[in-house]
């Protein structure tokens, strides 16, 4: 008896005070936030029930009620009912695609009495993380066992595919965010710098690809992707394989070719150099093949595999974007801002800027915007909610709020670290990654540098559901690292 | 510890949140710190400025009757997301229009190109300015025609059947007046021709603003900070004219069925007291929406009733510009009061004749201008230019005539404060050295008789005829006397002196007193006061035009007046029996009961001009 006391006061004592702190800091400002993106002419009470603004005030003190009940929950529950928890969950899911009503479009969210609804899909990233928790934690699991990593990318991928199917694409990608921590915990990091490569390749590819090279028919897109191909892959080579011979070797034929091209190009016969490079990429992936039958070295093979994806990528994008719908088309187009197009796909990443360009310095102050209370910029209050901020608190708020997201994923880093057993640190990374790729998203489309996926900005966007998820995710952690001093005594 | 193996890779995730916050504190910098572009297109965005229009200033005349004045009108304004179960049926019987008429009015208020600020949740224009009666039928069954609403305006009302050319009308603006002045929005109202042109700063008033809130659909959600940024209205000035309308209808009346002008000024102040030209038109027919219309008929006449002859219409002054010769001469010491000239029917020399009519000869100047003498201005020119002791050579003398014109108001414009006003032309040494190289005072002779090159403007004629009512002096003519809460430009009451003294003047005022009482102007002599006259016929291609110039009293005149009939025949047909009915109408206020019939008899003998392009 004496033992349990003392424990449950060396877990109050425990507890990471910073992040609640921080979590608090933003829970505040969010709700301020919403304050300014919901308010309303003719009903300028900020604490009515009828106010989105009202509303969230309950949102946020059930939360807190939420936050105070998880940390009663011993990690002990969590360890047992994993996997029942994450069953259940994919369950949810499953049956959400059936019985959920149509949404604009999507059917993820279930209504519970009243006008009150719930996404489940905001829930699960709790219960895929605890599972991969639990998964990790297994003795003699080992990242690079392919039968290992493939049952975590497994519990991974299985609500990805139901959320799709809920056509709910924005929510999916989230689960991306795990990856990030298979990183830490081991996974080869070239699958993060392939996943990388794609992108840059893709962005580069598409979006130069009707610009030419000075008198040259050469267009930057595929020359640029090409070069980058030849790049990553030497690069590659020296990294992974350390043979400097053949790193220099092809150095100097791949680079040493394509400027020579690149010279004749100029001066004599202008005609397109990236059939050369075409021509020196596949004399590359030749050369590593034969070393990966030379060496019998599986990263030989990989690294060819790597350099065939990347020489073939540019083509193989350009022929699918080809016979992409046009709605996707436009939508991709805008994004790499290849096409000006404000009322139409444009329409609302340019209100956007606006509303945040607007803002200048200081912002206009507190309700004082006018854009995002104009419902010029839509979906002001959820997803676009970071226009308010930049509306109304300007350059300083927003940076502001910027800083206390970094400095509150760097704390969630720290306390992470310090978790003595697997799980713990397993389970802090999702909560972590989840964090940080909603932020790059979310601010990323607000700012018109990522593409428009709607996942909300946590703490800050409207909503029930989001803010009861993220605030599940992140107590269950609390109380696992309050845990952590138990253990070790 | 595999875990530990890694454990640097949390130094990668913390550095990949590092970037990523960085990149993005870089982009707000760029979109928030940067020039004011965002700002202004929120602010596009979001302001809506309701005009308040102003109260159009009104026009009276000299003695307060009123001329023009505001009257409510109303737009029939649609709100396209709100009209359901319309009736069309009725709702065109309603306000007389036809299906096909709505159907492509609303095809038009939906075209995004012709109509750029198209919203389906604001008040759209459908149909502007019907009546007062149509808007009481129309109200009556608003009620069933849901999404349609009365929007409250003012257009222009004449009080008066006369003075078109001076009040001139108002229409809405044009791109280029738009472009040119920041006041005036698209569709808004500007004077475009007379008074309503010249003094379009008084009258317009200044726009009052609020400034609303406005959302994404075009709603308007309220006053931006609870109006403290919102103007007022003001009010445009009124005017009151110089205009005697009662004089001025008179004018218009005698004027009928002729092409011409009457100018009468009040020598004193240069207060246009009439201004005439015929023909003319009714100004009601600018009012409202006909205005378009009515306005490219009149365009089209071959008479052209829009053009006001009085400043736009330039024409030989005939003997009417001998007066202005004769007081050249004196000052220039060329001729004195007995310096006598022959005429046997005419100037002839050296195998050139201008001719004349009998009278006495020789004689000098008062009698000259009271029969009206061509040989002696014509002799009186030829020896000012062949004076070669005051002159070097004939440009210097023809020159120095020329400035003596010049100080008479004539050949540049007077500054009337009317729209359209020409300058008229006095020939200067320059243009016959360009026009005849070789050239002396013979060639040019027939300007001495108000001939030749020389041409004036109506304006012009009656501002010379006030001129030698005041002695050697003239004010600018002009056709505001007050602007209320205001005053009118300095240019307007200042005094030209020109370059005769008033001595001489008095001699060419015995001449014109003379004329008036034994001369060509006898028919303008009466009891009631003493009229000073010159009649003028001025020689042309068709048939020679009518002119007379006068003032009366002698004694401190009150009105001096051109009177010009185009193809009248001589000054005594046309000119001078009608100066004399004006004259009789300003100082006694009325005509008397044989004026009156002769007024009528003059307003029925019209003249045929045929329907050639003038």
């Amino acid at each position: 008896m004496v033992g349990q006391e003392q424990s449950s006061k060396g877990i109050f004592l425990s507890i990471d005070w910073v992040t609640i702190l921080l979590y608090v800091i933003l829970i505040v400002w969010g709700w301020f936030s919403v304050c300014g993106a919901c308010y309303d002419y003719n009903n300028p009470d900020l604490f009515s029930w009828e106010t989105n603004s009202g509303k969230q005030i309950v949102w946020g003190g059930t939360s807190l009620v939420l936050a105070a009940i998880l940390m009663l929950i011993e990690k002990r529950f969590y360890d047992t009912a994993a996997y029942v928890i994450y069953g259940a969950m994919m369950f949810l899911l499953l049956i959400t695609i059936f019985i959920a009503p149509d949404t604009k479009g999507s059917r993820s969210w279930l209504p519970i009495g009243g006008s009150v609804k719930i996404q489940p899909a905001e829930f699960a990233k709790f219960a895929v993380a605890l599972a991969l928790g639990k998964l990790m934690d297994k003795y003699g699991f080992t990242i690079r066992k392919t039968k290992d990593i493939g049952i975590a990318i497994a519990l991974i991928i299985l609500p990805m595919l139901l959320i799709i199917a809920q056509k709910e694409t924005g929510s999916a990608l989230v689960y991306f965010a795990f990856f990030l921590m298979l990183y830490r915990e081991g996974m080869t990091g070239s699958l993060l710098f392939t996943g990388f490569a794609c992108v840059v390749y893709f962005v580069v590819g598409m979006k130069f690809s009707e610009d030419y090279i000075a008198n040259m028919p050469v267009s930057i897109g595929e020359f640029t992707v090409l070069l980058l191909a030849m790049i990553f892959t030497i690069g590659m080579v020296w990294v992974y394989c350390k043979n400097l011979f053949a790193v220099k070797l092809m150095a100097y034929i791949c680079f040493g070719g394509t400027l020579l091209a690149m010279i004749f190009s100029l001066y004599v016969i202008p005609f397109n150099v990236c059939y050369v490079m075409l021509v020196l990429c596949i004399l590359m992936i030749g050369y590593i093949v034969g070393l990966a039958f030379y060496t019998r070295l599986v990263r030989y093979s990989l690294i060819a595999l790597f350099a065939i994806g990347s020489t073939a990528f540019y083509y193989i994008t350009d022929t699918l974007f080809e016979h992409l719908g046009d709605h996707q088309r436009i939508r991709i187009e805008v994004l790499l801002g290849m096409k000006d197009d404000p009322r139409g796909a444009g329409y609302n990443v340019n209100q956007a800027k606006i509303a945040i360009g607007s803002g200048g310095l200081f912002g206009k102050g507190f309700l004082n915007g006018t854009q995002t209370k104009l419902r010029y910029v839509p979906e002001q209050h959820t997803d676009f909610i970071f226009c308010t901020v930049g509306e109304e608190e300007g350059f300083i708020g927003s940076a502001g709020v910027l800083i206390v997201y970094l400095f509150f994923i760097w704390r969630l880093i720290a306390v992470a670290e310090r978790q003595t057993d697997t799980m713990g640190r397993v389970y802090g990374y999702c909560v972590l990654c989840i964090f940080l790729f909603h932020l790059f998203i979310n601010v990323g489309m607000v700012l018109g540098l990522t593409p428009v996926i709607g996942i909300p900005l946590p703490f800050f966007s409207y909503g029930g559901s989001s803010l009861w998820g993220f605030t599940l995710l992140l107590f269950i952690f609390l109380r696992m690292d309050a845990e952590r001093n138990l253990k070790q005594r | 510890m595999r875990s530990h193996f890694y454990e640097y890779r949390k130094f990668v995730l913390a550095g990949i949140a590092l970037v990523i916050v960085l990149c993005y504190i870089v982009r707000l910098a760029f979109l928030q710190l940067s020039d004011g572009e965002y700002k202004t297109r929120a602010d596009d965005n979001a302001f809506f400025n309701n005009v308040i229009f102003p109260a159009r200033g009104v026009i009276f005349d000299r003695n307060g009757e009123l001329l023009v004045f505001n009257q409510p009108a109303y737009d029939i304004m649609v709100i396209m997301r709100e009209v359901s179960n319309l009736d069309t049926l009725d709702f065109c019987k309603t306000i007389g229009i036809t299906q096909k008429q709505f159907d492509e009015r609303m095809a038009l208020i939906k075209d995004r190109n012709k109509n750029p600020g198209y919203s389906t949740y604001t008040q759209q224009l459908f149909m502007p300015q019907i009546s007062a009666q149509e808007y009481g039928v129309f109200q009556e069954k608003l009620f069933r025609f849901h999404g349609f609403y009365i929007r409250e305006r003012t257009i222009r009302r004449y009080a008066t059947d006369h003075c078109a050319h001076i009040l001139g009308d108002v229409a809405e603006v044009s791109q280029k007046e738009v472009d040119n002045d920041d006041y005036y929005d698209p569709g808004d109202y500007i004077g475009k021709q007379g008074v309503e042109r010249s003094y379009e700063k008084e009258l317009r008033g200044i726009k009052g603003v609020q400034i609303l809130l406005r959302d994404a659909r075009g709603r308007i959600q309220g006053h931006y900070r609870n109006g403290e940024f919102d103007r007022k209205p003001v009010p445009g000035k009124n005017l009151t004219l110089s205009i005697d309308a009662k004089l001025q209808a008179l004018g218009e009346r005698l004027m009928e069925g002729k092409m011409g002008a009457i100018v009468a000024i009040e020598p004193k102040t240069g207060e246009i007291l009439c201004m005439v030209s015929a023909p003319s038109y009714d100004p009601h027919r600018m009012e409202g929406k006909q205005r378009s219309s009515q306005m490219m008929e009149m365009q089209r006449d071959p008479m052209k009733p829009m053009l006001n002859r009085a400043i736009s219409g330039t024409y030989p002054p005939g003997s009417t510009f001998k007066t202005s010769q004769g007081l050249t001469f004196l000052q220039e010491g060329i001729i004195t009061s007995s310096t006598a000239y022959p005429c046997y029917r005419g100037f002839v020399t050296k195998g050139m004749r201008v001719g004349c009519h009998g009278h006495g000869s020789p004689l000098p100047l008062i009698p000259a201008i009271a029969t009206s003498c061509n040989g002696y201005f014509c002799w009186g020119l030829y020896h000012m230019l062949s004076n070669r002791k005051q002159y070097k050579n004939i440009q210097e003398a023809l020159t120095t005539w020329k400035d003596y014109m010049v100080s008479m108001g004539f050949g540049y414009k007077l500054g009337v404060d009317l729209p359209g006003e020409v300058r008229g032309m006095i020939p200067n040494a320059d243009y016959y050295d360009r026009r005849l190289g070789q050239w002396n005072a013979l060639s040019v002779i027939s300007i001495a008789i108000g001939q030749g090159e020389v041409t004036l403007t109506p304006l012009q004629i009656a501002n010379l005829g006030a001129t030698i009512a005041n002695r050697g002096y003239y004010v600018t003519p002009h056709i505001v006397k007050k602007i209320e809460g205001g005053h009118i430009a300095d240019s307007l009451t200042v005094k030209h002196k020109t370059k005769v003294e008033k001595k001489y003047y008095d001699m060419v005022v015995e001449g014109m007193r003379k004329a008036v009482l034994g001369g060509t102007c006898r028919s303008a002599n009466t009891s009631m006061y003493e009229v000073c006259g010159k009649t003028g016929t001025a020689q042309n291609r068709g048939k020679d035009h009518s002119a007379f110039m006068g003032f009366a009293p002698k004694e401190n005149p009150k009105i001096a007046i051109a009177v010009y009939v185009e193809n009248g025949g001589f000054g005594a047909t046309f000119g001078v029996p009608i100066g004399a009915l004006m004259m009789e109408q300003y100082i006694n206020g009325k005509l008397s009961p044989a004026s009156e019939a002769k007024a009528t008899s003059f307003q029925n003998r019209h003249i045929d001009y045929g329907t050639r392009e003038r």
